[in-house]
């Protein structure tokens, strides 16, 4: 099963987009804590194409695609902004206690989509970035 | 997302109802950052209601700690769902954070 959904990019259709996978993968019926940490895991890096690569800039939009193949789900999210956003895939992990002493309050999502998906990966593609998620669900 | 403030003696409870994401966590922010806060012992975050949290919302915890801590402010997180408090665990952050099941165990903590 696939599914597709297109978002201009502005923060408050990030409850949008958590709908639409929530909805997605209930529909599979997988379980309610994997698919929390699926959901967050596209928020964060929707999130970071939101509000990081397009500075909220309405005008723009991104492409999700979810693809669910047996217990493979494949998540595409394409920005057709101008910039090119191309984080290491693998995050480094936090130091939350050095967070907590600066009072920090960024650096935490990428780590959290390394450690909830089995892959991640950024890439350009017609100038554009594309990033691709998977996991093998269970 | 919505936040009410239940203030109580030497503890202020804050009731957190809905998702708090990157778009939402501004609201909570502007609660922990009042000056007030610091007036009392406790502070008890009520997720009951807490539906989704993401690292906007951990981060406006994290950035709020070191000062509630330096003013000998309390932070304890109670009534979390499992759902939630599976976030708070991948980060490593339930070490780091008071979280107790239930609201007594919170206003003994």
């Amino acid at each position: 099963m696939q599914d597709r959904i297109r978002i201009s990019c502005s923060r408050q259709n990030l409850q949008q987009v958590r709908d639409f996978v929530r909805g997605f993968l209930l529909e599979a019926k997988r379980n309610d804590l994997q698919v929390n940490q699926v959901v967050l895991a596209v928020d964060e890096v929707v999130a970071n194409f939101i509000i990081h690569a397009n500075n909220e800039d309405a005008s723009q939009f991104l492409d999700l695609l979810l693809v669910l193949a047996g217990p493979r789900l494949d998540i595409e999210i394409e920005d057709h902004g101008n910039t090119l956003f191309l984080p290491p895939g693998k995050a480094p992990n936090p130091d939350l206690r050095a967070y907590i002493q600066q009072g920090r309050k960024g650096g935490m999502g990428m780590a959290l989509v390394s450690r909830i998906m089995d892959q991640v990966e950024f890439f350009e593609r017609n100038s554009h970035t594309v990033c691709h998620l998977s996991k093998v669900l269970t | 997302m919505k936040v009410t403030a239940q203030p109580a003696d030497t503890t202020l409870t804050l009731l957190l109802d809905g998702e708090l994401d990157a778009s939402s966590a501004v609201v909570l922010d502007t609660e922990l950052n009042k000056p007030e806060l610091l007036n009392y012992k406790r502070v008890l975050i009520d997720c009951q209601k807490l539906s989704y949290i993401s690292s906007a919302g951990l981060g406006v915890f994290i950035s709020h700690l070191q000062r509630l801590q330096d003013s000998n402010v309390k932070l304890v997180f109670y009534n979390m769902q499992e759902k939630v408090f599976n976030v708070f665990e991948i980060l490593g952050l339930d070490s780091l954070m008071t979280i107790v099941p239930t609201e007594q165990e919170a206003q003994a903590a």
